[in-house]
């Protein structure tokens, strides 16, 4: 009867609410969890979200110009750049005085490394004037401008005011803007000259490549997953040993053979003037252009989709085919209504996998892609590594990756990323 | 936060090597043919000579951004970089690369004369010590044209008398030079026509001739195979991989000296070492770039010397015993006609043009 008459919450056995003692244990599960994935968690804060998130910030931040020359940028607000005349001797006084601190600190040729990429040139005046403007004294030698425009007759152009004008910003959309071929000028955004105009085009490429590839690497690892989820296991086994060989052996090695089989003096070539199917002196040229890049990349990425396909595949029961057909259907019937929709998520996720590689993918197309083949991952290395711009590389790296979530998220809307399996 | 922890690590990582760090130094190169011919000339005879083991990194490819991206962490690695005259002015210009005085640093010519005289108007800048010169020129296959071999630079821009493929470096430097010589610019007008808007559609449409018939490369190696397996006629690339091409594995192929384009190769000290690390380093450039170990390095790899002295001092290849004298591209009877790889123009340029061409290439 004494448990009829109370009738508060229910205790555990030490007395305390049943609900908070469950909280309290479930907390400390999830403690105990979030400890066990802590060393991961950290690990992939220090060496990748941090550093991405660092590469990502590049393509904003441009402090160089108002570090290495504050008076000046504080100069340039006064400066009328749309009226055509040359800024003041005060300008070219706090000009000297920042110039006279960066050749002392060496940040001058950096500055005119940054500006070059906005107008050819600036990087030989910055690297030539500084040697001459170390000499000179910011008080004994004023007025400056007459001497300034003798050490270099580019700092009596307007147009290199206008330039340091527009890029003195802290944070800038210029290299955004770059990476889509438009240009930060003073009257605002404007398109790139049509000479100059490739990143769009790149990137067009590179998405539509992309999707052809992965289209052949459907094609052709659809009929392959099928063999080795029906064969039995002992020539199934055989045939995993073939399509995981190729996996492990070093992509320069196999993107270079292919170079071997697809040159005009190479092993296709060859074999089809012997057979006479291509006359000696009309080889096929299937190398160095798109098709080098597709057929190369296909082969690469095929384990990528096959063995997510695979996976899927080896859990479909034969009985619902064997169930369909002795209930009258006809073989493509059974396939295309049985078997195929089942083996859908599998498509999803080798198609996903492979279409991302795919999309990030320059040393392939490097080698075998002559100049219709390269992917904007190449100009993406090329700026990192060779130009050092460093900010338009980021700008670039980060459009493709907006282009990927969002196509990820057109994915996830169109065919559902829980029909997504890996097995 | 970032530097922080990584200089952390790094010094703990010092304190732990410790002892052993002092005696090691790392050497940065382009690896293959060439860092094998600077271990025999430089890093043997010096690590005898004071038991210091160098490591060699084959990292000179990237060394401009792998310098910055050290320089940023706050922890730079590398002791010596082995890198080329364009590399080296924007390393000095970012502030990456250590100022050289090279009379005081560097060993005078066995005749006495200072070291700044005996390299020359090759020391290109203030944080450079040149080795070796090196140029980029045309190897053609002998058996593919016929009785008439081509003597000069525009036979590659010649499609009837020379039919085929031609190898060329997918980047603007030299192909728009040649394009323009071979366009009718004298030679001292290059670089003034090239500064032109109009001069570089100028030497897009002559390149344009001969669009179709290009295979463009990107790495040094690709040349010698297209060249050794027949895809093309005739191809540029440095003159030391034709070199191997044609001395070593004995393939029909000739070199057309005609219009090479001389740079120069040599080393840097990086920026921000601390001092023991930096003597070491001067230490071991005073060794490596004296007159006799720079002719020395001529016995393995056909590029010339950077100091005049060392020019009489060049033997026999140490393999094939063969003159390598007639092989250097600094041979008069090589040298006949010739560019000096402009860097002032291609510093600026650089990324203008690039821009152009990449767009033309897209077309």
């Amino acid at each position: 009867m004494t448990d009829a008459t109370q009738s508060g919450p229910m205790l555990a056995a030490d007395g305390t609410p049943l609900k908070k003692s469950l909280a309290r244990s479930l907390r400390r599960r999830k403690l105990r969890a979030l400890a066990l994935i802590a060393p991961l968690l950290l690990f992939v804060m220090l060496s990748f979200v941090i550093p991405i998130v660092s590469m990502l910030m590049r393509s904003v931040e441009n402090g160089i110009v108002a570090e290495t020359l504050p008076l000046t940028v504080v100069e340039l607000q006064n400066w009328d750049a749309e009226g055509g005349e040359l800024p003041d001797e005060a300008l070219y006084a706090a000009f000297i005085k920042d110039m006279i601190v960066a050749v002392e600190a060496k940040t001058h040729t950096r500055l005119g490394t940054r500006l070059n990429y906005e107008q050819t040139g600036m990087s030989s005046m910055f690297r030539k004037s500084g040697r001459n403007i170390k000499r000179l004294d910011p008080e004994a030698d004023a007025p400056f401008k007459e001497k300034l425009i003798e050490i270099h007759d580019g700092w009596g152009d307007v147009e290199t005011w206008r330039t340091i004008k527009t890029h003195a910003v802290p944070i800038t959309n210029g290299y955004f803007l770059n990476a889509v071929d438009m240009r930060r000028t003073p009257e605002g955004a404007q398109a790139q000259p049509e000479d100059k105009q490739i990143l769009i085009k790149l990137f067009g490429r590179t998405l539509m490549m992309s999707l052809i590839i992965t289209g052949a690497c459907i094609l052709l690892a659809y009929p392959v997953s099928y063999l080795l989820a029906t064969l039995p296991m002992r020539v199934s086994n055989l045939l995993m040993i073939l399509v995981l060989l190729p996996f492990w052996t070093s992509l320069l090695v196999r993107t270079s053979a292919w170079k071997v089989m697809l040159q005009q003096q190479g092993v296709i070539n060859e074999t089809l003037v012997w057979l006479g199917l291509v006359a000696d002196d009309a080889r096929l040229v299937i190398i160095n252009n798109q098709f080098g890049t597709i057929i190369a990349m296909t082969h690469i990425l095929l384990p990528f989709m096959i063995l997510p396909m695979y996976s899927v595949m080896q859990t479909i029961p034969p009985s619902y085919t064997r169930a369909a057909k002795s209930m009258g259907a006809t073989n493509w019937t059974t396939f295309w209504r049985i078997y195929f929709p089942q083996s859908i998520p599998g498509i999803g996720a080798g198609s996903i996998l492979v279409f991302i590689l795919a999309i990030g993918y320059y040393i392939t197309p490097e080698i075998v892609g002559g100049t219709k083949g390269v992917f904007i991952s190449n100009r993406i290395a090329y700026h990192i590594s060779s130009s050092l711009n460093w900010g338009l590389a980021a700008a670039l790296g980060t459009i493709l990756l907006a282009v990927v979530l969002l196509l990820y998220w057109c994915y996830d809307k169109i065919v559902g990323i829980d029909n997504v399996k890996l097995g | 936060m970032k530097v922080t922890i990584t200089t952390l690590m790094a010094s703990a990582l010092a304190a732990v090597a410790g002892g052993a760090m002092a005696q090691e130094m790392t050497i940065v190169s382009w690896g293959g043919a060439y860092s094998k011919s600077q271990l025999k000339a430089y890093h043997e005879p010096y690590s005898e000579k004071t038991g210091i083991t160098i490591l060699n990194d084959d990292s000179s490819n990237e060394a401009v951004a792998k310098l910055r991206a050290m320089n940023e962490a706050g922890n730079i690695t590398w002791d010596v970089v082995d890198v080329v005259a364009s590399d080296a002015i924007r390393l000095c210009d970012e502030g990456l690369a250590m100022e050289i005085d090279h009379d005081t640093m560097l060993e005078p010519a066995p005749d006495g004369s200072p070291a700044s005289e005996d390299f020359g108007e090759l020391i290109v800048s203030d944080c450079y010590i040149p080795s070796i010169v090196y140029s980029t020129t045309f190897g053609y296959r002998t058996d593919l044209v016929g009785d008439n071999p081509p003597t000069e630079i525009c036979a590659v821009f010649d499609l009837e008398t020379y039919p085929g493929k031609r190898s060329l470096e997918k980047r603007p430097i030299n192909n728009m030079e040649w394009a323009l010589l071979c366009d009718g610019v004298a030679k001292d007008d290059v670089y003034d026509v090239l500064a032109t808007p109009e001069g570089q559609d100028q030497a897009l449409a002559k390149l344009d001739t001969i669009k179709d018939s290009v295979v463009w490369w990107s790495a040094g190696a690709d040349t010698p195979q297209l060249l050794a397996d027949g895809e093309v006629v005739m191809g540029s690339t440095y003159n030391g991989r034709l070199f191997s091409v044609i001395e070593e594995q004995n393939q029909p192929v000739a070199m057309l000296w005609d219009a090479q384009v001389f740079d120069i190769d040599g080393w840097i000290i990086p920026a921000g070492l601390d001092e023991e690390r930096k003597q070491r380093a001067l230490d071991y450039l005073r060794f490596a770039t004296d007159t006799q170990r720079l002719a020395d390095q001529a016995k393995y790899i056909s590029y010339g010397p950077a100091r005049a002295s060392s020019a009489p001092l060049v033997g026999q290849h140490a393999e094939l015993g063969i003159d390598m004298a007639p092989h250097m591209p600094t041979d008069p009877e090589n040298a006949k006609n010739t560019f000096l790889y402009n860097y002032e123009f291609w510093a600026d340029y650089r990324d203008d043009i690039d821009a152009k061409f990449q767009a033309w290439l897209a077309q």
